[in-house]
């Protein structure tokens, strides 16, 4: 195998000029031919870039509770329009106890003029700027000994592009948030995993024998307990803050892993640059970490590019169940079953978390293929 | 063939032990209680309640009496679930479960060897590339997502069918979960059939089998068919382990009474009685299906023998 690998047949053996290439750029090239796998890159950033960037440029953020705009619509105008504005003006001014006599908006500054019975205390003010529509209200004129009042502000135009939850906070702002929660965690345990998996099977490949057995036996184990169950007992033994999460599925998802490694090395450990290692009197452990581990890189990386939206999946399914991060922090899967359970009345809380989270696993699945097929040696 | 069933059940009997005792331990370590509320029980009454269900004894007891009576197959009281014991909890969820799990495998199994045994037979066509994209797309969306937006499309914008419930156990109310639960195992199976199924076409007997002028469809469903069904079987096992001992989504998005929701629901509330209990039905099922596979399997492929 490493014959075909350190003498790549020149693609083109006409053209004397054409440099040999290296395994790793020869994959790259048929990488970037694979319009599915590139296709899933470019997807990826863009999702990456949405949740990680996307935040700075959204003035809401996501705990922030919009109490005048609950459950409203994705829209691309700004809310409120003028027609639910004076509404709003209206319920603020009976709140304040004042009756509302004129009313105008222009731009984004509005003017009222505000009437009473009694002279009206000029602090009213603080009415219009407690709801979420008005700020900077300010009195310009009192007339009537001050039972008649104008006063002029700003109106504060939000927009929701992607409408809010039952609680009011933004859903653009909460779908970013559990992109990067997702991503990070789907990172993060996939590198947990590695980390387990790789040790593990290297250490077992490598020592062989009786250790071999029993660290192998001790993985068949683990495969036959129910793998649902796993997770949840560990989450709910665990708690559930972020890192224990990615942790938890990082401590699950390292078994294959294992697999892939200790067969690697099996054949590694009878290579001739291990005899010589051997030779030379390093210990088992400096064998490992040196000659084994980055001989097997290869197949790891493939294997990864599958955990990662293997483990994305399942972190979604644990929030879906409600044993995810907590409130206020979301993940896509907490805001899906959020969705799920609004169905009814606001189907886009379902839509738009469901739409990223599916592109994203798309997305990864298409470069786990691709990066399959490129560092596949069987397949020129 | 007989001994074949029994050596594989004695040897199964180790892996319960471990899991039961594995997840006994697990469960028992978790911080909380299953009668830690939020507003504290006075210390008389928990002191009683613990007694009566022998949680105040030292760990290594409860852990014997569990082994003890779950062997004789008593499986205890439900904690949360009062008036239940666990065996009963299990037993009225279990045929619903089971019922839906069935049909969905059934779904799976015929459209996915169906789906896969046509683009395998016209491989690299239009029809190929759709079918496998299906596939992909199966695989890909978790039936956490699918069900909820079969529900969306169906029940909601089309009002077609009902969004959830057993109801009458008609086919009406079961349509929609058993696409959730099926649709990523039927493409699973559609991408096995598909592979084992090119390859068993390119098999010396099936040119033999041409070469004698059968017919395309008999030379398809009684010689290529049995090749390639074999690395669906295997799959087979875990299916319908996990299709019949009921989803925890499914079952939550489509308000179905099954077992599914036991576990999670249990697990949460520290219903170790009733967390323990599921554990050993799935663990259970996929010993059994497991069994079940390896005796189809000799079925199939008469180089495998059971002796």
């Amino acid at each position: 195998m490493t014959d075909i690998v350190t003498n790549p047949a020149p693609t083109q053996p006409e053209n004397p000029d054409t440099k040999s290439r290296s395994l790793f750029q020869l994959a790259a090239l048929r990488f970037r031919r694979n319009k599915a796998a590139m296709a899933g890159c470019v997807m990826m950033v863009l999702i990456a870039l949405f949740s990680y960037i996307g935040p700075f440029f959204v003035p809401h953020s996501y705990d922030q509770v919009y109490s005048s705009y609950v459950s409203v619509g994705p829209s691309l105008e700004p809310r409120p329009d003028e027609a639910s504005l004076e509404d709003a003006m209206r319920g603020v001014a009976t709140r304040a106890r004042v009756n509302l006599d004129e009313f105008n908006v222009e731009g984004q500054a509005f003017t009222a003029t505000l009437s009473a019975e009694s002279p009206i205390d000029p602090r009213a003010t603080r009415y219009f700027d407690r709801a979420n529509e008005f700020n900077n209200t300010q009195v310009v004129a009192t007339e009537n000994d001050g039972r008649v009042l104008k006063v002029e502000g700003n109106v504060s135009r939000e927009y929701f592009f992607f409408g809010t939850d039952p609680n009011g906070r933004d859903m653009l702002a909460r779908v970013m948030l559990g992109g990067q929660i997702s991503i990070a965690v789907g990172l993060l345990a996939s590198l947990v995993s590695l980390g387990i998996g790789v040790l593990y099977g290297a250490t077992s490949g490598y020592l062989g024998g009786r250790v071999d057995n029993v660290m192998m036996r001790f993985v068949e184990i683990l495969y036959s307990l129910p793998f649902v169950f796993l997770v949840v007992v560990l989450v709910v033994f665990f708690g559930r803050s972020f890192i224990l999460i990615f942790l938890v599925i990082g401590a699950v998802e390292w078994l294959d892993m294992a697999r892939i490694v200790r067969g690697q090395t099996l054949a590694l450990k009878r290579r001739e640059f291990v005899g010589a290692a051997q030779a030379l009197g390093l210990s088992d452990w400096q064998i490992i970490r040196r000659h084994i581990i980055p001989n097997t890189i290869g197949p790891v990386i493939v294997f990864v590019t599958v955990v990662v939206p293997k483990v994305i999946l399942l972190e979604s399914f644990l929030s879906f169940l409600g044993l995810g991060v907590q409130a206020p922090l979301t993940s896509w899967g907490a805001l899906i079953s959020e969705g799920a359970s609004n169905i009814q009345s606001a189907p886009w809380l379902l839509i738009f978390p469901a739409i990223f989270f599916v592109a994203t696993l798309f997305s990864l699945n298409f470069i786990g293929d691709g990066l399959r097929d490129a560092l596949d040696p069987k397949d020129r | 063939m007989l001994a074949f069933v029994l050596r594989r059940l004695a040897s199964a009997v180790p892996t319960l032990f471990i899991v039961v005792t594995i997840s006994f331990f697990l469960m028992r370590f978790a911080p909380g209680g299953p009668f830690n509320l939020e507003r504290p029980l006075p210390p008389a009454t928990m002191e009683n309640i613990m007694r009566t269900y022998q949680l105040d004894q030292p760990l290594w007891r409860q852990y014997v009496t569990y082994i003890t009576n779950a062997v004789q197959g008593d499986f205890g009281p439900s904690y949360i679930y009062k008036d239940n014991s666990v065996a009963e909890l299990i037993g009225k969820g279990l045929p619903y479960s089971m019922e839906l799990g069935l049909y969905a495998l059934l779904l799976a199994l015929i459209g996915g060897v169906t789906l896969g045994t046509i683009a395998a037979l016209r491989q690299n066509s239009l029809l190929d590339f759709s079918i496998m994209s299906l596939a992909t797309v199966g695989t890909t969306i978790p039936n956490f997502v699918v069900g909820p937006v079969l529900t969306l499309i169906f029940a909601i914008v089309l009002s077609m069918l009902p969004a959830g419930g057993w109801g009458d156990g008609s086919l009406r109310f079961l349509l929609l979960p058993m696409i959730a639960l099926a649709l990523p195992q039927l493409a699973v199976f559609a991408r096995l059939t598909r592979g084992s199924m090119i390859e068993a076409l390119h098999a010396d007997h099936i040119r033999t089998a041409r070469a004698y002028g059968l017919p395309p469809r008999i030379v398809v469903i009684t010689h290529a068919m049995r090749g390639a069904l074999l690395p669906v079987v295997s799959y087979l096992a875990p299916c319908a382990a996990a299709l019949m001992t009921g989803s925890a989504v499914v079952e939550t998005i489509f308000t179905i009474p099954g077992i599914g929701r036991y576990f999670v629901l249990g697990a949460l509330n520290r219903d170790y009685t009733l967390v323990m209990g599921t554990v050993v039905l799935i663990a259970i099922f996929v010993i059994v299906f497991n069994l079940v596979v390896d005796l189809i399997y000799g079925l199939l492929d008469p180089r495998v023998r059971h002796d």
